[in-house]
């Protein structure tokens, strides 16, 4: 009884220990504290509705309006709101993230799981393919798929997901092959418990922790890849993200005249979102990345 | 020897994979793969001949032998739009691509081992709590971002650099080499380059770093320090020699995935390359040229790939030797 519930819970204390020790840790989650809360009341921070083209008192379109006054950052060439566009860009961003990594985690969860557990073929099959998918061409194939399968943000979720997995795929692998060697999973199978109970009882839940770590950093780069492919202009062009904000700004000459209120903050934004996932790895290294024994 | 033939046999297959996932990818889509090319005009006839043209009036697994037959050949087909053989596309753009990425990543890993090293040696200091995130913040920012800035900042605000391509209108050149070395062409690459640089610097600062730091460790550095070396040596001829082997794996690596990760800096930079012709082909559904460009990018990746594992047995002895035990 105690073996069983004493592994998760060491797993799950060592990454608070690590959180409260180090400034890495808990930069990167700051970061993402406070995006997400930006995400979630975006509609009471934002000014603006992001897509209204917005007029002065005297009628005219607010075109081109540097910072300051009514418009925090500025607007954009259409007269939008800069600064609403960034807070709902957030949420776009977020959403993006979070959906891919949780998708990363479940595929390479189970994954890592079946591979490490039962060994054999289905081990060498899937890493085999794990192989393959890291040898895919990462930004051309979503652009291949989100042109395939029209402009929406699921077309990186789905990228992310099928290129990314075998990394955490591995990872969890590697745990997989450890537990599966502990008194408490040899007491189940003894015990006549099946293989499928032994998996997602007494082994999953210790293996978790290190999943959901290994999602954070995808969140990362699930943001820097929606937003390299909007600033493409394969993004969907109904919702506001900061890809698309800069491919806005791209293609209306924003640099020429250098508005610079238009472009960077967006890349700014993506860039702490980014830095935060590598924060939380580089904090978080010694349990993502254990030394595997000679 | 068995090692490299075990190698390069799951490089041929990685590739076979990626090949047959790419077939499946652009034939079983929604969409007619023709729409783009047949007008509605055309008379039935003139479809169906059009069709057999590309031999899409066959079936499926007998489409696939002659995509496979044709590319062994190097047989990649024509452009719909451009007219003209996807081979001789993709080989003009890959040149601008290659120079492109190769100087990149030389000014990046050259900043990036000699400034990682000096952070190993430095270890502990107010610098590195400063350096170390802002170096992790540079591996965070869009390339295309920055190359905004850049282009802001250089190229509209100050007027140093062109804003975008590869050559100003009218240069003529007598031969390829001629164009690569003009003042001109030179002119062009600088920004996008540093773009690059500035956005690969950190992954061979960082390894250059920690792989020292772990070597430093060793007992072959503790021997020279006691044969009374001093620092300045030890770092140099011992610790940074090891520490190299990740790096030049790293190298290769990258070079693998740049050839189309390179993607955006080539848009931001109108620069005519491979990634270039390959987001203009899939935005104008110009389905050969897209595939012929796909294919080249995920070559490259893959015998990259296959050139970094070489590569780290053949430096470091003790990954050939465990493999063939």
């Amino acid at each position: 009884m105690n073996a069983r519930t004493d592994p998760p819970g060491s797993a799950l204390q060592k990454i608070l220990r690590v959180t409260g020790r180090d400034p890495y840790a808990l930069a990167g989650i700051a970061i993402y504290l406070i995006f997400g809360l930006t995400a979630l009341f975006a509609n009471v921070i934002a000014s603006h509705d992001p897509l209204e083209i917005l007029f002065l008192p005297d009628g005219r379109v607010a075109a081109n309006q540097s910072p300051g006054g009514a418009f925090w950052l500025g607007t954009t060439n259409m007269g939008r709101d800069v600064f609403s566009q960034l807070v709902h860009g957030a949420r776009s961003a977020l959403m993006v993230g979070l959906s891919a990594a949780l998708m990363v985690v479940i595929v390479g969860t189970l994954v890592g799981l079946f591979s490490g557990y039962f060994g054999g073929w289905v081990d060498s099959t899937l890493m085999r393919l794990g192989d393959i998918a890291l040898s895919i061409p990462f930004l051309p194939f979503i652009i291949v798929l989100a042109a395939f399968l029209k402009p929406n943000v699921w077309n990186v979720v789905i990228g992310v997901a099928v290129l990314l997995w075998p990394n955490t795929g591995r990872i969890v692998r590697s745990q997989v092959l450890t537990l599966r060697e502990r008194s408490y999973v040899e007491a189940a199978k003894v015990s006549g418990a099946s293989h499928l109970s032994i998996l997602f009882t007494h082994i999953a839940p210790n293996v978790l922790p290190i999943s959901f770590l290994y999602g954070s950093i995808v969140v990362g780069w699930a943001i820097f890849t929606e937003a390299s492919v909007s600033f493409l202009g394969f993004g969907p062009t109904d919702s506001v993200s900061w890809g698309f904000m800069l491919q806005d700004a791209f293609v209306s000459q924003a640099l020429s005249r250098g508005a610079y209120y238009w472009f960077l903050p967006s890349g700014a934004c993506i860039m702490l979102m980014v830095s935060a996932g590598f924060f939380i790895s580089r904090g978080y290294e010694e349990l993502l990345f254990p030394k595997l024994r000679d | 020897m068995r090692f490299i033939a075990t190698r390069l046999l799951h490089s041929l297959f990685v590739l076979w994979a990626v090949v047959t996932l790419m077939f499946l990818m652009f034939r079983l889509m929604p969409g007619d793969p023709m729409a783009a090319y047949i007008s509605e005009a055309l008379s039935e006839e003139s479809k169906q001949s059009i069709r057999a043209q590309f031999g899409l009036d066959r079936s499926l697994p007998e489409q696939y032998l002659f995509y496979l037959l044709n590319l062994v050949r190097g047989e990649l087909g024509m452009s719909f739009f451009m007219k003209e053989p996807v081979w001789d596309i993709v080989m003009g753009a890959l040149p601008n691509t290659l120079i492109l990425t190769l100087s990149g990543l030389v000014i990046a890993y050259a900043f990036g081992v000699i400034a990682g090293a000096y952070l190993a040696w430095k270890r502990g200091s107010v610098t590195e709590g400063v350096v170390i995130p802002v170096v992790l913040a540079t591996r965070a920012a869009p390339e295309f971002w920055v190359g905004m800035i850049m282009l802001a900042l250089f190229a509209f605000h100050l007027g140093w650099f062109p804003s975008g391509g590869a050559a100003s209108p009218g240069a003529m050149y007598d031969s390829e080499w001629g164009r690569i070395f003009s003042v001109d062409f030179l002119k062009h690459l600088a920004l996008p380059v540093l773009t690059l640089a500035l956005y690969l610097q950190g992954l061979p600062l960082l390894l250059m770093r920690s792989t020292m730091l772990d070597v430093l460790h060793e007992e072959y550095v503790n021997m020279a320090r006691m044969k009374g070396l001093t620092t300045r040596r030890i770092v140099l001829n011992h610790a940074a020699r090891n520490a190299l082997l990740p790096v030049s794996t790293a190298f290769a690596l990258s070079m693998g995935q740049l050839v189309g990760g390179n993607v955006v800096v080539e848009i931001v930079f109108s620069w005519p390359g491979l990634g270039r012709i390959l987001v203009q082909a899939v935005s104008a559904s110009d389905y050969p040229l897209a595939q012929g460009a796909f294919l080249l990018v995920a070559v490259a990746l893959i015998t990259m790939n296959l050139l970094a594992d070489l590569l780290y047995a053949l430096l470091d002895p003790r990954v050939s030797h465990e493999r063939q035990n």
